[in-house]
């Protein structure tokens, strides 16, 4: 069983309830409340080839409110997919990336919308916490108009180039030269950013990805390659698909971090350790141990390769938005009702999102032959009936 | 009276018709004010111009730095630019290939070389998936303004797996723009254009043309030439009959066409240029004047260029056509070694015999 080769984190409460530092109650609202806070991660980081980051994370209030509310955001969409999916309103392929929410949310804690992200196909709370908003989402999975990509791309190609967000990848293992390629372009510009390439552990067989991490190393790239070790590469097992799970090894002379991928604020501290060292040193290898409540996609049931009682027992233990709403009981930052009033509002919004969406119209007709080239030479292009529909590519 | 040009190969050990020294046309018989440059220096000469104009462009590819290239297409620019702009990479097409898409992808310019296109194979999800592909399901946020280039092709001798031509393959791709040079004239303006272009590009080379020399004027010369995308050149004006032609195979056309202008038959040969967007105009235009179609091409012939070009003439000028489209296209055999299967496995400039038999039907025998 997958779950049992992993590192059981060490008891949640007893870490959480002592911080290192008081953080003294002000009276002015914690949304904008930014005392310091420090507080230990669950467990600590296991490092290869380098030196691992101290367990302890600088954080806020006003942070570990924003990453309650943003993880609530994510998971309150992702569940409403699934209900748009079965409802037939979204077509296709869905990927869901419920329980996986403080990969996406701890790494935009430690990076900032300069440097670039790009990823697979389990990519909508990637998408939303690139600045993607739930109108884009909704409207992108039902093929609309006021979709990301206006409707042509689907669930698997959502893009946000103005915040560094390259995709929404279908093919497995595709991202990873692609993201090399976005860090030697940041290192050719002299941006002094850094790209964090997203994979699964079903990618991390990929050929290509030792091909562009090699390539990386030999030209020092800052380029980050992040493994979300959901241990499920579609329905196999990832010991049954690498010889070596070690994932943070495999890079072998490249530097590789195991981070507690279900801990927002390991996240955090991971990626802003990656992205000095990729700054200086080269390409550094993540593997977030994390987990997905949703099977491969919605066609996966999720429950043929993989027991309720794992996925429950995750859930009770692990669920990254019941550690920080813990954490943020723990030190007094909010009330239950606070918070379970965020979680209302949360639910609104999107609720208010679907609706807008569903009244968002389908792309023109003329839409079939846009966007073909960036420059057409007003070339004649047709569809399936070559007398009815064509068009010129302008 | 004018029939089909047909094509048949002399049964091994037949004898051989009558051999008809083609007087090839001498391009050579210029005045000295032009000048002479050969294919490689075009090449060498559109990819300096462009790095040395735009800094965002840079060249990757197996050997294209120290080695000065594989064919040296890219002598002496490791030197003038630096190993910033000159990455000589692994043997790993599939991971360069992915790199270089997703720096264009950042807003770079990356020229990409496959050592030759059967090597391609190993990327063609890069090509096609990543590159093509990504403005249009992006909507136009990821523009992807690379080009892919290289030898394509049959060369000398080089056996099966070395020898294949992907203009059809590729050119079946929308979003992605297929050029095929034929003269210096040619890869100097086609190659800049693709440079500038800002959608991804395939550019297919040939190894055998890479060391001959073609006439070029001033305007060539000029760093600021360039020749449209999607438009075929007249090479040869003609009124009996059209062949088309991209790459080597032009020049075999141009030589047949001698041939056939001391049989009395007008040929008007088309040099494609881009494959992909095709240039049916021009296609179309010609044949409503010849009324007759001979397309010509290296690779296999199912599912060809050729195909497509048939395909193409029968919907916008099938009232012109006087006698079917005829294609002619290698072997439907993986490319043999032996020199003499090779040859019979590639169309060949070839001499002709007027069948007075067959009331003016001409024939093709390979020499």
């Amino acid at each position: 069983m997958a779950l049992s080769k992993l590192s059981s984190p060490s008891s949640l409460s007893t870490n959480i309830l002592k911080p290192l530092t008081n953080s003294f109650l002000l009276h002015r609202p914690i949304s904008t409340d930014t005392t310091p806070l420090t507080i230990e991660t669950s467990v600590p980081f296991t490092s290869h080839q380098c030196e691992a980051p101290s367990r302890s994370v600088e954080t806020t209030p006003k942070e570990l409110l924003s990453f309650f509310r943003q993880m609530a955001t994510m998971r309150r969409m992702e569940i409403a997919a699934d209900s748009l999916y079965k409802a037939k309103l979204v077509r296709g392929f869905c990927h869901l990336y419920d329980g996986q929410e403080a990969v996406a949310i701890g790494m935009e804690a430690g990076i900032t919308k300069k440097d670039s992200i790009i990823t697979a196909y389990r990519d909508h709370c990637t998408f939303l916490g690139r600045g993607g908003t739930l109108l884009e989402v909704f409207s992108e999975l039902m093929g609309r108009k006021d979709g990301c990509s206006h409707g042509k791309g689907g669930s698997m190609h959502f893009y946000k180039k103005d915040s560094g967000f390259y995709g929404g990848h279908g093919i497995v293992g595709a991202q990873i030269p692609l993201g090399c390629g976005l860090a030697f372009a940041q290192k050719y510009s002299k941006d002094e950013t850094v790209t964090f390439a997203l994979y699964g552990d079903g990618a991390a067989n990929q050929g290509q990805l030792f091909e562009a991490l090699n390539i990386a190393a030999l030209w020092d790239l800052p380029a980050i390659l992040v493994c979300e070790n959901n241990h499920y590469g579609m329905g196999t097992a990832e010991w049954r698909a690498a010889k070596s799970p070690s994932y943070y090894k495999r890079g072998d002379y490249v530097p590789g971090l195991k981070v507690d991928g279900m801990d927002a604020l390991a996240v955090k501290q991971a990626c802003k350790f990656a992205k000095e060292h990729a700054l200086k040193n080269g390409p550094m290898i993540l593997e977030m141990d994390t987990y997905r409540y949703h099977g491969h996609s919605m066609s996966d049931p999720g429950s043929t390769y993989r027991t309720r009682d794992e996925i429950s027992g995750v859930r009770q233990e692990r669920d990254p938005i019941e550690r920080i709403r813990k954490l943020i009981l723990a030190h007094d930052l909010a009330t239950e009702k606070e918070l379970k009033d965020i979680e209302k509002e949360v639910r609104k919004e999107v609720d208010d999102a679907i609706a807008k969406a569903k009244e968002s119209p389908m792309p023109e007709p003329s839409e079939l032959f846009t966007n073909v080239y960036v420059k057409g030479y007003g070339v004649e292009v047709f569809g399936a009936d070559r007398k009815e529909v064509r068009g010129v590519l302008p | 009276m004018w029939g089909i040009i047909r094509q048949k190969v002399a049964a091994g050990g037949g004898s051989p018709v009558a051999r008809i020294r083609p007087v090839v046309s001498n391009l050579r018989n210029y005045s000295s004010a032009v000048k002479q440059m050969m294919v490689r220096e075009a090449l060498n000469s559109a990819l300096d111009e462009e790095m040395s104009a735009d800094p965002k462009v840079f060249l990757m590819g197996e050997e294209v730095g120290e080695y000065q290239g594989a064919y040296k297409i890219s002598k002496g620019l490791l030197e003038k630019y630096g190993p910033e702009r000159v990455l000589d990479t692994p043997i790993t097409e599939a991971g360069f290939t992915g790199i270089g898409v997703g720096a264009a992808y950042y807003g770079l310019k990356p020229v990409v070389e496959f050592m030759t296109f059967n090597f391609s194979m190993q990327a063609i999800d890069h090509i096609i998936n990543s590159a093509a592909k990504s403005n249009y399901m992006s909507s136009g946020q990821i523009s992807v303004p690379i080009v892919f280039r290289g030898p394509n092709g049959a060369a000398a001798g080089v056996g099966a797996q070395h020898s294949h031509c992907y203009a059809a393959w590729y050119a079946s791709v929308p979003g992605l723009k297929v050029l095929s040079p034929y003269s210096s004239e040619d890869a100097r303006g086609l190659l800049k254009a693709a440079i500038r272009d800002p959608d991804p590009v395939v550019f297919l080379e040939n190894e055998l043309l890479y060391g001959e020399s073609f006439p070029v004027s001033a305007e060539v010369l000029d760093s600021s030439f360039c020749l449209p995308i999607g438009k075929a050149k007249i090479e040869r004006e003609g009124k009996d009959v059209t062949i088309t032609a991209f790459s080597k195979i032009v020049g075999l056309s141009l030589k047949a066409a001698e041939i056939l202008a001391k049989e009395g038959i007008s040929a008007e040969v088309i040099n494609l240029r881009s494959i992909r967007p095709l240039d049916r105009s021009t296609i179309n235009a010609s044949v409503r004047k010849t009324n007759r179609l001979v397309t010509v091409e290296e690779g296999f012939p199912q599912h060809g260029v050729g195909a497509e070009i048939c395909a193409s003439v029968i919907e916008e000028s099938f009232g012109y056509l006087d006698a079917p489209v005829e294609r002619i296209a290698g072997a439907d055999v993986p490319m043999p070694y032996a020199a003499n299967l090779e040859r019979m496995a590639v169309p060949q400039v070839l001499c002709f015999l007027y069948d007075s038999s067959i009331d003016g039907c001409y024939k093709f025998l390979v020499y």
